[in-house]
């Protein structure tokens, strides 16, 4: 089975903005449709609606079928994976102190044969 | 244990890293101080470094560019703010277009690297990075990021290549 890779500068350009972080924490309880999610924000039905087609685009959020009603959840596995990213960041440092350490070790080996 | 702690902070927007090396503070100011020493550690060994300028004075410019395993060329600058051998050194870390113009669509962090002696013939080296606001934070995490990503999804690749392999060899 081919699973294709989740698109990352997609997710984080959709976390990118307070009101879709905000939805997206709303979109955990996944009890409410855009029409609920719009009286939250002060800003337009459309307006909400265009944000929440980001969060759907960037696999944060999914639209279900509740009975008559659809409502937006969040897709939990999309936020495990924007977690686990930010943890990759200190690893970015990590490795470059890593790789300074195998340096200044390298050169004290070739300075005292 | 060369890193000795990091910290976090997202209300201030700011990442701290401290680390500790056997060796002098003018032998750490090097690893900045040195293009050739610089490119053996900026970039993963999947993704290194080219500094192609680097005049680390007050106003002064390190340009370099990354390469990646496609052939790919990610380029990005530094904007010398401070510069005290071997104690001090504070830049503007920026992201550049292809022709090496910096890239202002993406934001610029700040970084400050502070080295002292620490006894016993130690150095502690704290690096503060400083992000602008949170959208920058997420973008740069994003960006610093994909090397690492490209190669968790080039594992994920090789272990489902093992598994189509594997039941043939059997």
């Amino acid at each position: 089975m081919q699973v294709a890779p989740p698109d990352f500068d997609r997710m984080f350009g959709a976390l990118a903005d307070a009101t879709r972080r905000d939805i997206v924490r709303r979109a955990i309880a996944g009890e409410e449709g855009v029409a609920e999610l719009a009286g939250h924000y002060p800003m337009s039905f459309a307006a909400v609606q265009k944000h929440v087609a980001i969060l759907e685009r960037a696999g944060l959020v999914t639209k279900e079928r509740i009975g008559r009603r659809k409502v937006v959840r969040a897709n939990l596995e999309g936020l495990r994976i924007a977690r686990r990213l930010l943890d990759q960041y200190e690893e970015l440092w990590r490795g470059r102190i890593d790789r300074m350490a195998t340096l200044i070790t390298e050169d004290a080996k070739e300075t005292q044969p | 244990v060369t890193v000795t702690a990091i910290h976090k902070d997202a209300q201030n927007l700011t990442m701290t890293v401290d680390a500790r090396f056997e060796a002098s503070p003018e032998r750490v100011w090097q690893l900045w101080a040195d293009p050739r020493q610089l490119e053996r550690w900026w970039g993963p060994p999947t993704y290194p470094a080219t500094v192609t300028a680097h005049d680390l004075r007050p106003g002064g410019r390190v340009e370099y560019h990354m390469t990646g395993p496609e052939g790919d060329q990610p380029k990005g600058y530094w904007e010398i703010v401070e510069a005290e051998a071997p104690h001090h050194l504070a830049f503007r870390d920026g992201f550049a277009e292809a022709d090496g113009t910096p890239n202002s669509d993406m934001p610029i962090s700040q970084v400050r690297v502070t080295i002292a002696e620490a006894g016993d013939g130690q150095t502690r080296m704290s690096i503060v990075s400083i992000f602008p606001d949170v959208a920058a934070m997420e973008q740069l995490l994003a960006m610093g990021m994909e090397e690492g990503i490209r190669e968790a999804v080039g594992q994920i690749d090789a272990i489902l290549a093992e598994d189509a392999v594997a039941p043939a060899g059997r």
